[in-house]
């Protein structure tokens, strides 16, 4: 029996007559790591916020571990860690002074809070600068002090508002890393507008478009669900207009667009879906002499998932 | 309680760690040094602190909004406060601990003024009823501006405007004493019963009126509750 942890029924928000979501739906479960992916101004800082009892919807419920969090807030605010997208952190304030406030703030007690403290530290490598003031430090540690803080006290849900956003590649690997290891016994929900993070990290993801759930789904299921464009990139050298039209004459190909033409050519062939005309195609080139450079399927990557859900475009 | 407690000493530890800190105190400290000596050095002075606190009062107006413009316009700006309204804490819980630091602090400078109490003592033969009412009246009517520059400070993350809000509200309701002064009738006794300054000249005086002592601690009542509700609006917007 799986329980639900983060729980969104028809959650609308208006600010003034502005409609920033609108009938949002889903369900987190117990461990689960769903990703929220949105572009900005798409609600998803709106969403969470409300969520953590941060403001409250329009109309809608939301439920955090059960509890409501409007009419049962303090309840439900027991259960979450938060990361919201801005990372506030007092910049006057030494990290582990700052981590001791936080940790007496959720209750902890006094003697957890020197553990969890040091634990945390160590967790997100923060070791040297565990007495360093937290103005003193780059974008990419006070993103891991906000880090600490969202997980000091052990809550059994994550929700972590672009938790990589403006950190350096190497510090993105090292975040993720710890993302994935607190999903063995969180429930996290993060939000993002990188998708190849999203695919990474998350069982799950939630599209969300102008205020609405677009789609929700596996990663990889997203790609299947879309898998009407089947592509294959190939470079070939030859006339470009004879292979042009060779590789239109090849069964299954709806279309072949030339990409760069710098002494080797680019071809975009598109081909209906579930064809393979690999071979057909690498035949076809090397029985007219042609070059064939180069031949590789092209998976459709979640940031085009997103743009042809997201784009209104229904041809897909 | 505990998380108000742990707000409040979080700030005064904020207080006494940052150079602000003890600026705004030695500011005070000088300010009030030079108005005591100015006091004492009149002709015929006689050995009270009447005249002293008379003019320290005015010093609160200026002193209050800076010490107490950062406490939530900064959590505002920092966007920290988004953070404390998602923590397990009480609207009220984060007002009343800030402005439990901001009392911290005023407690521990008028304590060092009680250096020129001593100095009366010393040298001269003050009543010390007089002496005990004026410092409980300087309590009352500091915790008071405390409390104007806390909602003071709920109102905006802009620090100046904060302190410019509330110096305007101080000073508004110490001009109410000076219109009262001037408009005849019940009208008169109205402002006069409205003005911060209006109902510290008993305790100036060394007399405890207990609807003095009521007046303040109702108007901090009412306007720490604004700023909680304050606070708490900002859940709708």
């Amino acid at each position: 029996m799986t329980e639900v942890m983060i729980e969104a029924q028809e959650l609308t928000k208006y600010y003034g007559g502005f409609l920033a979501i609108e009938n949002i739906n889903f369900k987190v479960n117990k461990g689960e790591i769903v990703g929220f992916l949105g572009p900005n101004g798409s609600g998803k800082t709106t969403t969470m916020r409300i969520l953590t009892g941060y403001m409250p919807p329009s109309t809608g419920i939301a439920r955090i571990a059960g509890s409501d969090v409007i009419t049962d807030s303090l309840q439900a605010r027991r259960h979450i860690g938060y990361l919201p997208e801005t990372v506030p952190l007092y910049t006057d304030m030494p990290v582990s002074d700052y981590l001791t406030y936080m940790g007496a703030l959720r209750g902890m007690e006094r003697t957890n809070i020197q553990k969890r403290t040091d634990e945390v530290i160590e967790l997100v490598r923060l070791e040297q600068y565990r007495s360093t003031h937290i103005g003193k430090l780059s974008k990419g540690y006070r993103q891991r002090v906000g880090l600490a803080q969202a997980i000091l006290h052990e809550p059994e849900v994550l929700i972590l508002d672009e938790p990589t956003i403006g950190i350096d590649p190497i510090q993105v690997v090292e975040t993720r890393e710890v993302i994935r290891d607190l999903g063995r016994e969180h429930t996290i929900l993060l939000s993002s507008h990188i998708l190849a993070e999203v695919s990474l990290l998350c069982q799950r993801v939630l599209i969300i478009h102008d205020g609405t759930l677009v789609a929700e789904d596996a990663p990889e299921n997203l790609a299947k669900r879309l898998k009407g464009n089947e592509r294959l990139e190939l470079e070939i050298r030859g006339p470009v207009e004879d292979v042009t039209t060779a590789l239109r004459e090849i069964q299954g190909v709806t279309n072949v667009r030339r990409e760069n033409a710098e002494g080797n050519h680019t071809y975009v062939v598109e081909m209906q879906p579930g064809t393979d005309i690999r071979e057909t195609v690498s035949r076809t080139i090397i029985n007219r002499e042609w070059g064939l450079l180069k031949l590789t399927p092209v998976v459709m990557s979640l940031e085009e998932i997103f743009l042809q859900l997201t784009s209104g475009d229904e041809e897909i | 309680m505990g998380n108000t407690l742990t707000i409040a000493w979080k700030e005064t530890r904020t207080y006494f760690s940052s150079p602000m800190g003890y600026i705004i105190g030695g500011v005070f400290l000088a300010l009030t040094g030079y108005l005591f000596a100015q006091s004492v050095s009149a002709p015929f002075a006689e050995a009270s602190i009447r005249n002293w606190i008379g003019s320290a009062t005015m010093l609160f107006t200026l002193w209050s909004p800076v010490l107490t413009m950062r406490l939530l316009a900064e959590e505002q700006k920092l966007g920290t406060l988004e953070l404390l309204m998602t923590s397990p804490v009480r609207d009220f819980e984060i007002v009343v601990g800030k402005y439990l630091a901001s009392l911290v602090m005023l407690l521990s400078i008028l304590a060092l003024t009680a250096f020129y109490a001593l100095l009366l003592l010393l040298f001269g033969d003050p009543d010390i009823g007089p002496l005990l009412a004026g410092y409980l009246g300087l309590v009352l009517f500091g915790a008071a501006t405390l409390a104007v520059g806390v909602l003071a400070s709920s109102l905006t993350s802009n620090q100046i405007v904060a302190a410019v809000i509330s110096f305007g509200i101080l000073l508004f309701l110490t001009l109410l004493e000076q219109a009262a002064d001037v408009t005849p009738g019940t009208p008169a006794v109205l402002l006069e019963q409205l003005s911060l300054t209006g109902h510290f000249n008993d305790f100036a005086r060394g007399v405890i009126d207990t609807n003095n002592i009521i007046y303040y601690l109702s108007f901090i009542f009412v306007t720490l509750f604004l700023a909680i509700r304050n606070l708490e609006s900002k859940r709708w917007r």
